[in-house]
């Protein structure tokens, strides 16, 4: 009874999902600490030359999850799947003299080449840009900072936002606001989209449990991707034995030069 | 039907690969050119990356130019001493140049720079080439007789020291300039991935006065070696050799070549020059409208590489 009162007093707060809401103490309701897991079918995902994007599934528990909480959708899951972190050099071109020229550019210190989220909404309406930005969730939230020092402040908003456009354009960057749904009570399932230019390497599936805007608990999950087939074996001897792979590419022209002079011959 | 290619990372229509090949081959059978400074810009037209084009191409060239030069090496119309010296420069120039190529591409200029270079030297051969066979038309329809050749003519180049006897070509010249112009094509077969004969032929007749008889096959003989080299040190240092883009290529070249040869007979030489001069000048001038129209993003993001 004492319960249920609560609830209809703390209603209002919560519709408007004010953050005051979740400072309301909770009573023993709230007493054990919620927790989270997660789960996929693999650890190693196998792509083929031929694999055109993908879904991955997630699958999630809440642990400890107070029911009221959850009856009322205070909760929120986010999931990401982060590549492997590189620099990333973004350049912007200008107009000298006629021609389209590369004049500005700006690296970015490791940050990840692929990123793919899902969410059960919005993630500016989970939390505040600034915790965001302080745990780095979010294509919006990711750190870019600028290697060496840039003293205009508002070319690095520009460069960044150039650098969240091309990565969202190329699909690289890609984000599903109802990507994570509740299929019981405390069991949710996370779709996360794998471009068809994913990066192999070693990637890293987080997620994180949100109660009324507040970040709560989070886990992480290594994810391997390789890639298989003809085409990355080509590329993997490219770059590990180059200087036999150049002679391979040498010698296929010496062969396919010599022997068309051979079956093209007339006399 | 598509093919992955793995250097370049897309996936391509072989067909329009094929037929690029074979189109490429057929002309510079025609042309009796490598075909380098074609290829080049029309993958970059079907948007390989330049840096990939560039090596690339270089491999192809070695395919095309390996059946010309087995041709005069049989005839005897290849000197392989002038050869190894113009190969010295070469060698030189291709190392510099691919040194030059990957200065460019982490400042991020190089896509600028071989668009550029190539409408420098396309534009101004091609006109110089229209020049020349338009004034030979007009000359064979007025029938008037070719202007004599002097054969006995010094310039400059002809005081330099280091002389050195070439005794296939009949000639006794400095090493000096030999070396040069071997270094100068080495320096744009690395940078713009191209063999470079259509600027050396010309250069050893009228520059070197080189007998014309053994220029091509010579040329053609430097021209493997750079070619296979700049190959080596570009999968070396840059990746970018693409192997499954360069075997569909030179498979399809060699073969529109040999048809290619076929029909450059039938046709007259200036005739010939002119259309190949067109031919220049459009690719040239393509590459120029896409040097000053807006591109659709003015930015661009490039994964790894330092730029400061």
């Amino acid at each position: 009874m004492r319960r249920l009162l609560q609830t209809i007093l703390l209603l209002p707060f919560l519709v408007l999902g004010s953050p005051a809401a979740a400072q309301v103490p909770f009573g023993e309701a709230s007493g054990a600490k919620e927790g989270l897991e997660i789960g996929a079918s693999t650890s190693e995902i196998a792509i083929t030359s031929d694999f055109r994007g993908a879904d991955l599934t997630i699958f999630g528990a809440l642990t400890n999850a107070d029911e009221l909480f959850l009856a009322i959708g205070q909760y929120d899951v986010v999931v990401t799947l982060e590549g492997p972190k590189d620099y990333a050099t973004v350049r912007k071109k200008e107009r000298v003299f006629g021609i389209w020229m590369n004049t500005e550019g700006m690296t970015f210190e490791q940050v990840p080449e692929s990123y793919s989220l899902a969410s059960t909404r919005m993630i500016d309406s989970i939390d505040e840009a600034p915790s965001l930005n302080n745990i780095g969730v979010g294509i919006d939230h990711l750190a870019l900072n600028p290697v060496g020092y840039i003293p205009d402040s508002g070319m690095i908003g520009e460069f960044r936002d150039a650098y969240r456009r091309l990565k969202l354009t190329n699909g690289l960057y890609q984000r599903d606001t109802s990507g994570v749904r509740f299929v019981s009570s405390s069991l949710f399932r996370a779709s996360l989209k794998l471009p068809a230019n994913i990066p192999d390497g070693m990637h890293m599936v987080r997620a994180y449990l949100f109660k009324s805007g507040q970040l709560i608990t989070q886990r992480e999950m290594p994810l391997r991707v390789v890639k298989t087939g003809i085409e990355q074996a080509i590329t993997d001897a490219a770059h590990d034995r180059p200087l036999a792979y150049g002679l391979l590419c040498v010698l296929i022209a010496v062969i396919t030069g010599w022997g068309a002079s051979i079956v093209f011959r007339k006399d | 039907m598509t093919v992955y290619l793995p250097i370049a990372e897309l996936s391509v229509n072989i067909f329009i690969i094929l037929g690029m090949g074979a189109a490429v081959g057929f002309l510079s059978g025609m042309f009796g050119v490598g075909g380098g400074f074609l290829i080049t810009p029309l993958l970059i037209f079907y948007n390989i990356p330049p840096v990939v084009a560039v090596a690339t191409g270089a491999n192809q060239v070695v395919a095309s130019s390996i059946s010309g030069a087995i041709t005069h090496f049989r005839r005897g119309t290849l000197d392989m001493k002038l050869g190894s010296v113009l190969l010295v420069g070469g060698l030189a120039g291709a190392t510099a140049g691919v040194w030059v190529f990957s200065w460019l591409r982490r400042i991020g200029q190089l896509d600028l720079f071989i668009s550029v270079l190539y409408v420098v030297l396309l534009g101004s051969i091609g006109t110089l080439m229209l020049q020349e066979s338009v004034r030979a038309m007009r000359r064979a329809k007025n029938n008037q007789p070719l202007p004599l050749k002097r054969p006995g003519q010094h310039n400059w180049v002809h005081r330099l020291p280091l002389k050195m006897r070439f005794k296939k070509s009949k000639i006794y010249l400095s090493a000096i300039p030999i070396v040069g112009l071997g270094f100068g094509i080495g320096v744009l077969t690395s940078i713009m991935g191209v063999g470079g004969g259509f600027i050396m032929v010309p250069a050893m007749i009228y520059l070197l006065r080189i007998p014309t008889n053994v220029v091509v096959g010579t040329s053609l003989f430097q021209i493997i070696f750079v070619t296979a080299y700049t190959t080596m040190v570009q999968a070396a240092t840059n990746y970018s050799v693409d192997i499954v883009l360069a075997s569909i290529l030179m498979v399809a070249g060699v073969i529109g070549a040999q048809y290619g040869v076929r029909v450059g007979q039938k046709l007259r030489g200036e005739q010939l020059r002119a259309l190949l001069a067109l031919l220049v000048l459009a690719v040239g001038i393509r590459l120029a409208i896409g040097l000053i129209v807006t591109p659709d993003d003015v930015y661009s993001v490039a994964a790894g590489g330092m730029s400061y």
